[in-house]
């Protein structure tokens, strides 16, 4: 039986920081992997063919690639072209590439809902295809996409671990080393699984809340 | 700049979409403060008349003047002439994310960078010219048919503009939803508002309109001052076409209110 003492002074400390590492992955990621879903899904909606056909082999690149595979990519392959990152860049900007193309697919089909004459008022009214699409389309699209947005934030949480794989000490890969040097596997991922339940748990409840706050009669009910 | 006596000069419109001719030369000039009605069989290319006035359609040939200055070929210019000239659709189109006020103020405040309190005070006031400033707050969802037409004739209000298109705005409405819009409307005609209405409300053009324009094979093929439809020659086809109307339709040919 382990003693209690084992828990607080030899697995949390470790513990404690690297998820302090892996809320900070998750928290740059998800925001920049919002942004590029919209970049992504309004080009390939209304972009001309070059950017919209641009947009929609990025999505097909990174659906295609396994997600460890393209930090491997990023982190071990691109310094052979002179590109270098600290491994906890690399695994931001391969979190937000992989966030970013599957939002995007998210936001396109929710762009893609919303009716034509959305489109036409506001070009009767002077509004220009841009301020359209950011004024009158993205605030109705962006709304009925939160569900698809929700479910990736959830699956970053959980993919978040795979940083552990290009020497990212996160929460995960912290709890490898004590596990292993303590011979404590079991405690340690039931702490560590209990941090991502939590977690999940958390951020499942904080969209439903914004998904509900932001519900508008007739385009998404509450 | 041209100085024009016409708020809008339309000039020899074709429109064609592949092998179907749906305008094929149309022309008509409209003074300030007229109303000019547009009727005419259906398939005749009347909305999409309204829609090369202020370019949602590009004409295939044809030119179209605002005070003289050339609308059609304008470039990104043609963003300028859109807000000064409003337009109300057939199934409204209002914003399915804002309010009623917010309909009518997101215009005033993206494009023409009003200030969000003079903006606000705007919207207000043109809910209050269609009667609908008890609904600033409601989502268009929450409206009905009658009630969003009115937002989006307050929401073309609100721009100022020279001269407002009204494409069909009453024929996704019931007979008692009709009456409400067209009411508004004829309160602007009377006001002086510059309006080109397309319509199968035979009441609105006997008594609200300047000018009446028959359409049929993709022309204007009869024109003049409502008061001669129901005895000039000029209105031969005009008359058969009402008539028609009357006996499919009950008594909305005589309704007039």
């Amino acid at each position: 039986m382990i003693e209690a003492s084992f828990f607080t002074e030899v697995l949390l400390p470790p513990l404690i920081k690297g998820g302090v590492i892996s809320l900070e992955l998750i928290a740059l990621a998800a925001p920049f992997g919002l942004l590029m879903g919209i970049a992504i899904a309004v080009g390939r909606t209304y972009g001309g063919r070059l950017v919209s056909q641009a947009c929609r082999l990025y999505v097909i690149f990174i659906k295609g690639c396994p997600l460890l595979l393209l930090l491997f990519i990023i982190y071990f392959g691109l310094p052979s072209l002179g590109i270098v990152f600290t491994p906890f860049v690399a695994a931001v900007i391969g979190f937000i590439l992989c966030n970013g193309a599957y939002n995007s697919e998210y936001i396109r089909g929710a762009l893609l809902s919303i009716k034509e004459g959305q489109m036409i008022a506001a070009s009767a009214l002077g509004m220009t295809r841009a301020q359209a699409i950011r004024h009158i389309i993205l605030p109705q699209a962006l709304r009925r996409a939160i569900p698809g947005i929700s479910n990736e934030f959830i699956y970053l949480i959980k993919y978040s671990s795979l940083a552990y794989m290009i020497t990212v000490i996160e929460i995960t890969g912290a709890g490898k080393l004590v596990a292993a040097k303590y011979f404590a596997f079991f405690e340690t991922f039931t702490v560590i699984g209990l941090f991502y339940l939590g977690l999940v748990s958390l951020a499942t409840l904080a969209l439903g809340f914004l998904e509900r706050k932001l519900a508008i009669p007739g385009l998404v009910s509450k | 700049m041209e100085s024009d006596e016409y708020i809008v000069r339309v000039e020899d419109i074709h429109k064609a979409y592949g092998d179907r001719e749906v305008l094929r030369g149309v022309s008509f000039s409209v003074r300030k403060g007229e109303t000019k009605v547009f009727i005419g069989p259906s398939g005749t290319g009347k909305s999409t008349l309204l829609r090369c006035i202020n370019q949602l359609t590009v004409p295939d040939q044809g030119r179209v003047f605002l005070h003289g200055e050339e609308v059609t070929n304008s470039g990104s210019r043609i963003n300028y002439f859109r807000q000064r000239m409003g337009m109300v659709f057939q199934n409204f189109y209002l914003f399915d994310h804002l309010t009623a006020v917010r309909n009518v103020e997101v215009a005033l405040l993206k494009v023409k960078r009003m200030e969000p309190k003079a903006a606000r005070e705007k919207a207000l006031y043109e809910l209050r010219q269609v009667g609908m400033e008890d609904w600033a707050d409601h989502y268009p969802a929450e409206l009905s048919g009658g009630q969003a037409q009115r937002v989006s004739i307050a929401r073309a209000l609100a721009m100022d503009p020279d001269v407002i298109l009204f494409d069909e705005p009453t024929s996704a409405l019931d007979p008692e939803l009709t009456r409400e819009v067209l009411e508004v409307m004829k309160k602007l005609s009377n006001e002086g508002m510059t309006m080109l209405v397309v319509t199968h409300e035979m009441g609105f053009a006997l008594s609200a309109a300047s000018e009446v324009l028959f359409m049929e094979h993709r022309l204007i093929v009869e024109r003049g001052p409502p008061s001669e439809i129901p005895t000039s020659p000029t209105f031969e086809r005009t008359r058969k076409f009402v008539g028609r109307f009357i006996e499919y339709s009950g008594d909305s040919g005589t309704k007039n209110d």
